[in-house]
């Protein structure tokens, strides 16, 4: 099992999720996140004083595929939220000990 | 003088209009502060609407109205509203009570303005001692002066809805309680963004809206100084939010939201005095260069470099200061200006203004100052930085 942590721009969330669910994923959880990397921030103006805001919002996704299927998979997510502009975002696998469905107390591939 | 129900029902709306604009100012400052502070800072302008009330009732209405002691200040022969009736008008064709609570709701706005100053940093306590004294050694003696036919009155300063009284006096207020109790902790360090614009824009809205109660109600009667104020107030106030935008447009290469709702906001102050004597023509100029003049006293500010949180000063002191002058210089509706030949005009309101700010900064500063060595004015370091909706009132404005 691995875990995919996609950071993207929040305009290209539908544009990921319609290629997921072209996958068969069944499922994702998503957050609000900030951050920055080499894109920085930008500049706001408020009553004539401007501040440099570093953070900006982005959206992460978090997944959990079988193991084999995460390579495709990383592929769809980007070719699905990329712009070519830079702040278009990473995307982290990472592998997974155990997964364990709340309700019936599946495990593992029967869990996700 | 003969009751006019058609004047009388006029004033009861307008009354109501002028109280909705202490709400719309709590929203105004509300989404101008950070989250953490957003109750404590509508507090500070919704809880003026308790204290004053009671004042105004106790003693305030017979200091600012009642009968003229030295031309300085009224007596106390009004105090808890006795001999002023419901049923009869003095020299007006409205119940003497009426008037009583028209003038309440402008004592109501003129200290919940001055909150903007010390937003984000003054102890709860602190406000309600400070409130209490500054209506009472301020407002309700330069109230008297102008309204209640006290020396300013005598000498023929016009003020036809309080700039003097209410903008001026609170601006100059404003800006010793900014020098008094400091800066912000982080000021110059720490980003101080609007938490929610939206609401403030609201909060414009509301008060644009509340204003016409405020000017047009300025006229006491249902007729045509009541048109003319109404339609001076709207076309100076799109013209105060046009210009502020085009102003920061030009120089800091981008219109704000904000940018038009202080604007707005500028217009509604540098109008106010001048709305029931000018044409809807000057109105337009007196609007328009109130927005330039605050949009660059709000940049002064930042290089001058004293903590005004809200711009009180940039708004409501030099839009007020602007529009006293305005007046003597366009009045052409019963008075004559500058422009009509009557330069004089001018000079007195300049007087006027003058000893409204000398007054105010002098008095405001003793007040503060009081209430410093004895309850403190200001919420300690671990306090402010927590925010004073959690340490002062145990209650935050909004929760996930």
């Amino acid at each position: 099992m691995k875990k995919i942590e996609a950071i993207i721009k929040p305009f290209k969330l539908d544009d990921v999720k319609d290629a997921l669910n072209e996958l068969g994923i069944k499922g994702m959880t998503i957050s609000e996140v900030k951050g920055y990397g080499r894109q920085k921030g930008h500049t706001e103006i408020y009553r004539g004083a401007e501040y440099v805001v570093d953070f900006i919002p982005k959206i992460k996704i978090e997944i959990v595929v079988p193991a084999e299927q995460a390579d495709l998979i990383v592929e769809k997510i980007r070719n699905a939220a990329n712009t070519d502009k830079i702040g278009d975002g990473k995307i982290f696998v990472m592998p997974v000990e155990r997964v364990v469905r709340v309700r019936t107390g599946e495990e593992n591939r029967d869990a996700v | 003088m003969e009751l006019n129900t058609g004047d009388t029902a006029f004033m009861l709306i307008a009354t109501a209009l002028v109280m909705l604009m202490t709400p719309g100012l709590a929203l105004f400052y509300g989404g101008l502060v950070r989250s953490k502070n957003v109750l404590a800072t509508t507090m500070q302008s919704f809880l003026c609407l308790g204290i004053v009330s009671i004042l105004w009732v106790v003693y305030g209405y017979s200091l600012s109205f009642g009968p003229d002691v030295g031309n300085v200040i009224g007596n106390l022969d009004w105090a808890f509203l006795r001999n002023v009736s419901w049923e009869t008008g003095t020299g007006r064709t409205i119940p003497d009570l009426l008037f009583c609570a028209f003038q309440l709701m402008f004592a109501i706005i003129t200290p919940a303005l001055i909150t903007g100053a010390f937003a984000e940093r003054m102890k709860f306590s602190a406000y309600l001692f400070f409130t209490s004294l500054w209506v009472t050694f301020v407002y309700f003696p330069v109230c008297h002066w102008v309204w209640g036919g006290g020396w300013l009155a005598d000498m023929g300063a016009l003020d036809f809805a309080g700039g003097t009284v209410i903008h001026i006096n609170s601006g100059a207020a404003a800006l010793v309680c900014a020098l008094v109790i400091g800066k912000r902790k982080g000021w110059g360090k720490e980003a101080m963004h609007p938490h929610n614009l939206p609401m403030t824009v609201l909060g414009a809205g509301v008060l644009w809206f509340g204003w016409f109660g405020f000017n047009a109600g300025s006229a006491l009667a249902a007729g045509p100084i009541a048109a003319l104020a109404l339609m001076t107030t709207q076309v100076a106030t799109g013209a105060g939010a046009l210009t502020w935008v085009l102003a920061e447009w030009k120089i800091q290469g981008r219109p704000t939201t904000l940018g038009a709702a202080s604007g707005a906001l500028a217009g509604l102050v540098a109008i106010t005095p001048a709305c029931g004597f000018v044409t809807p023509l000057w109105a337009i100029v007196i609007g328009g260069v109130a927005g330039v003049i605050c949009y660059l006293g709000v940049i002064l500010k930042g290089k001058l470099g004293y903590d005004d949180a809200l711009d009180v000063v940039a708004v409501h002191g030099l839009g007020g200061l602007w529009g006293a002058l305005a007046t003597g210089i366009f009045a052409s509706v019963g008075y004559q200006g500058l422009l009509y030949g009557n330069p004089k005009q001018l000079l007195v309101q300049a007087i006027g203004a003058g000893a409204a700010i000398a007054y105010s900064v002098v008095v405001t500063f003793i007040i503060l100052k009081v209430i410093d060595v004895t309850v403190g004015l200001r919420v300690d370091s671990d306090k402010e930085q927590q925010g004073l909706d959690v340490a002062e009132h145990s209650e935050v404005g909004y929760s996930i």
